[in-house]
């Protein structure tokens, strides 16, 4: 049956190889498969799988009130879980109309910068490793380490911090935060200059990176990309400086941009945003305020011991419903509105444990912000707050329908965009500069597939 | 005739294990040196202790060891063997065994050429401490290396893995590749020394070590001879972080032959590197009957000490290059398989082929 075989065609006819890489691959950071179809060495055509470590984290965000959320965001970008607890935060504040006290602001600016350096640290680190140079990536680890310690003080945990609330911070900076910050950004310093010294001159590292995994700017546009990986490319996005949000507006920093969109521009890129953001961490240390890092109901903060149940004196005409449609573009989401938006009431912050274990008024604070059916009410409305995450621009899109569950939360990962446009990066290269290039992407799995 | 037997099974029992106790513990160096220079403490946890309190004495002396961490190599072993032996289906069961075995027995025979002491006058008997004094001995190390490449080649292509064959092609090309830069790098030695016996070139370097007379070669050798050890940064073949190598699908035993075979080949090219370039056995002013320095000042000793100096010397300078091939090994990143090819090439074979050209001119001059 069917045509007869010419074997001697047979003999001759040759064909692409399938590789797969991953899932189960020691270099896959988190898990995700390329399927690379390679010619000899060179990839012809790479197909991305992703959602490996999809856990539903937009669905459970809908299941419990708005501060339940805050640790599932830390499991988004594991290696930077600050800035999506901020991030989170911030959209539901703008949700809200709040306004954080001074000092929260700059201690967010702080801990995400502090978050942002970690993740360029682990990055870089892998991707030095990627290339066979194991001992950098520990040295960058180390470094991490001392940034890890300072987050560990502040919150508590070094992975799993869940430190920010909505209307502020679950507590403010431990005793001589500022000297071992200073320490640790010292001691980070001194690593990054000895990483330096052995990539930034090395031959063969930079022959390794440089012209591979290119992408244009109008490809980078067009596919969403942000962060680092764009401005690899020469465009200067930076949320922090396009759409200022906590105090980046005050702060005097630069956005290092690269020139031709290689892997070698990234790091370059990332090797300055993470002097950038030690520049950024010291001005805020300068400038922080002292004060409260919590808001209380009418943005202020009362003492406890002044605090009273208001029904008792009879202030109830102050809880007026203000109905805000929401609206179904994202049109709606950036308008002053927001900003004076009247929520029916705006006491999203627990009271000291002290508080709640020793007066009555605390008690019922506590009560009337956990208990099932109370918890903090934004007004029906919906709202995208995006934060310069460590990979790119990081949105939490909210919508409330005026209960205490969000209806819906949306999470724009950044990588997700530089994984579409992975397999247009990928062809042309060769096997080997597949790790290396997927390497600088930085696919954080918890981010990506949510 | 049977003493002879005698003499020379010694000495390549004394070779063969000399080779598989450095690259055993050259496991261990690899771990601590590494973890030395990446600010970390370090293998320490495989350890030997007596619960006996009559053997606490033995725990005293052991406890510095366990400390160190020394008995990882033996860990390593156990566990090694303990491992199931795992055969991928489709794979060819016959090559997929051989390999390993090729690969590591014939990294082991070319140490049978390498000199590692004088010829030692004992028992009214001449015994030149080389396991074998061929005289085509360089032939006999390049064939031996040359060989060794079957067992990777092999390996890649009876797993019946798409990564271990990648591996495989990658080893082939590079052995071709960088063999050539090898060989020609020593034909400066050899025209210098005028013989392809191991032990006449290092007796000819008694007044001038090699890495002097010949300091491109030097270079030019280390580095395809690193290149041959398929190790950082150049393990192509293995890049455990692209392809994850050629031994992708050998677990066990087989895993660990391979493992051996690069450490063993350390060993190898630090020997060879030792014995080309800097004076094998030689010990700078030692002379048959001791030291003569320059200033004048001279030493007697006995022959047996001179001997024993000879290879102690031998022995060191060859620690000292794995040292630098671990620290070469912890430092540099990759290279890229189209690199390593412009490298080889490119750079490293026409630099060779000059070095070769220049030597014999100024030797033909010389007369």
């Amino acid at each position: 049956m069917g045509k007869p075989i010419n074997s001697e065609a047979r003999a001759t006819e040759t064909r692409s190889m399938l590789l797969n890489v991953g899932p189960q691959h020691p270099a896959m950071h988190g898990i995700v498969r390329i399927i690379a179809e390679l010619e000899g060495e060179t990839v012809l055509g790479a197909d991305v799988e992703i959602g490996y470590l999809h856990r539903a984290f937009e669905k459970m965000c809908e299941q419990g009130p708005y501060n339940n959320a805050i640790p599932y965001t830390d499991r988004l970008n594991y290696v930077s879980p600050l800035i999506n607890n901020i991030g989170y935060c911030l959209a539901v504040e703008r949700l809200m109309g709040l306004r954080t006290t001074e000092r929260c602001q700059y201690i967010r600016v702080i801990m995400s910068e502090i978050s942002r350096i970690t993740d360029h640290l682990t990055c870089i680190g892998a991707t030095a490793m990627e290339l066979g140079a194991f001992t950098v990536f520990l040295y960058m680890i180390k470094a991490r380490e001392f940034l890890y310690e300072i987050i560990e003080s502040v919150t508590g945990a070094r992975l799993t911090i869940s430190y920010a609330r909505v209307g502020g911070l679950k507590a403010d900076l431990p005793e001589g935060f500022e000297e071992r910050l200073r320490d640790a950004i010292s001691r980070t310093r001194k690593v990054l200059k000895e990483v330096d010294g052995l990539l930034g001159a090395n031959r063969i590292f930079i022959d390794r990176l440089k012209d591979v995994g290119i992408i244009s700017r109008e490809d980078a546009l067009a596919y969403g990309i942000t962060g680092p990986f764009l401005r690899s490319t020469g465009a200067d996005y930076d949320v922090r400086k396009a759409q200022p949000y906590l105090v980046y507006d005050r702060i005097d920093f630069d956005v290092p941009v690269g020139e031709h969109g290689d892997n070698l521009d990234r790091y370059a890129v990332r090797m300055e945003e993470m002097a950038q953001s030690m520049r950024i961490i010291e001005q805020a240390l300068k400038e922080m305020p002292a004060g409260p890092v919590l808001v209380d109901r009418e943005e202020k903060v009362i003492p406890a011991a002044e605090m009273v149940d208001e029904a008792k004196i009879g202030h109830t005409q102050g809880f007026k419903a203000v109905g805000v449609e929401a609206d179904p573009t994202l049109e709606g989401t950036g308008r002053p509105f927001h900003a004076t938006v009247y929520a029916r009431e705006k006491n999203v912050s627990l009271p000291a444990k002290e508080d709640a274990y020793g007066n009555i008024e605390g008690l019922m604070n506590h009560f009337k912000l956990v208990m099932h059916g109370h918890g903090m009410r934004p007004p029906r409305g919906e709202a995208y707050f995006p934060v310069e995450g460590a990979n790119g621009e990081l949105g939490f899109y909210v919508v409330s329908d005026g209960t205490e569950r969000p209806y819906r939360v949306r999470v724009r990962p950044p990588c997700f965009p530089i994984m579409a446009a992975l397999p247009k990066i990928l062809t042309g290269d060769m096997v080997a500069d597949i790790v290396p290039t997927f390497g600088s992407v930085n696919m954080i799995g918890g981010e990506l597939d949510r | 005739m049977f003493t002879e037997f005698l003499i020379k099974a010694g000495l390549a029992l004394f070779i063969l294990g000399n080779a598989l106790n450095f690259a055993g513990l050259l496991t261990w160096v690899e771990r601590k040196q590494s973890a030395v220079m990446q600010d970390r403490i370090g293998a320490n946890r495989a350890r030997i202790e007596f619960g006996s309190k009559w053997l606490s004495p033995v725990n005293w002396i052991l406890g510095p060891l366990n400390a160190l961490g020394i008995f990882h190599a033996l860990a390593d072993a156990i566990k090694m063997f303990a491992k199931e032996d795992f055969m991928p289906r489709g794979a060819d069961r016959f090559l997929h065994t051989l390999a390993p075995a090729i690969s590591v027995v014939f990294a082991l025979a070319a140490f049978a050429v390498v000199p590692f002491g004088d010829v030692w006058h004992v028992g009214g008997r001449l015994v030149n401490l080389q396991v074998s004094g061929l005289n085509a001995g360089i032939l006999f190390v390049f064939a031996m290396m040359s060989l060794g490449v079957y067992g990777v080649i092999l390996a890649g292509f009876s797993s019946n893995n798409n990564y271990a064959l990648l591996g495989g092609m990658r080893a082939a090309s590079q052995m071709l590749s960088y063999e050539i830069t090898m060989g020609l790098a020593v034909m400066g030695v050899v025209l210098c020394a005028g013989t392809l016996d191991l032990q006449g070139i290092v007796r000819s370097q008694s007044a001038l070590w090699g890495f002097a007379t010949q300091p491109l070669a030097f270079l030019l050798f280390m580095t395809a001879a690193l290149a041959e050890t398929k190790r950082v940064p150049f393990d192509l073949p293995e890049g455990e972080s692209e392809i994850i190598g050629y031994f992708v699908e050998y677990s066990g035993m087989k895993f660990g032959m391979f493992f051996l075979t690069d450490l063993v080949e350390t060993v190898l090219v630090a020997c060879l590197v030792t014995t080309f370039f800097f004076g094998g056995w030689q010990v700078p002013y030692l002379l048959p009957d001791g030291f003569h320095f320059p200033w004048g000042a001279a030493v007697a000793l006995p022959h047996t000490a001179v001997i024993v100096l000879g290879v102690t010397a031998f022995f060191l300078k060859v620690i000292c290059f794995n040292w630098l091939f671990m620290a070469i090994r912890w430092t540099l990143p990759r290279f890229r398989y189209d690199q390593l090819m412009d490298l080889g090439w490119k750079i490293l074979f026409p630099a060779s082929l000059v070095n070769t050209i220049v030597t014999s001119v100024i030797v033909v001059m010389k007369g």
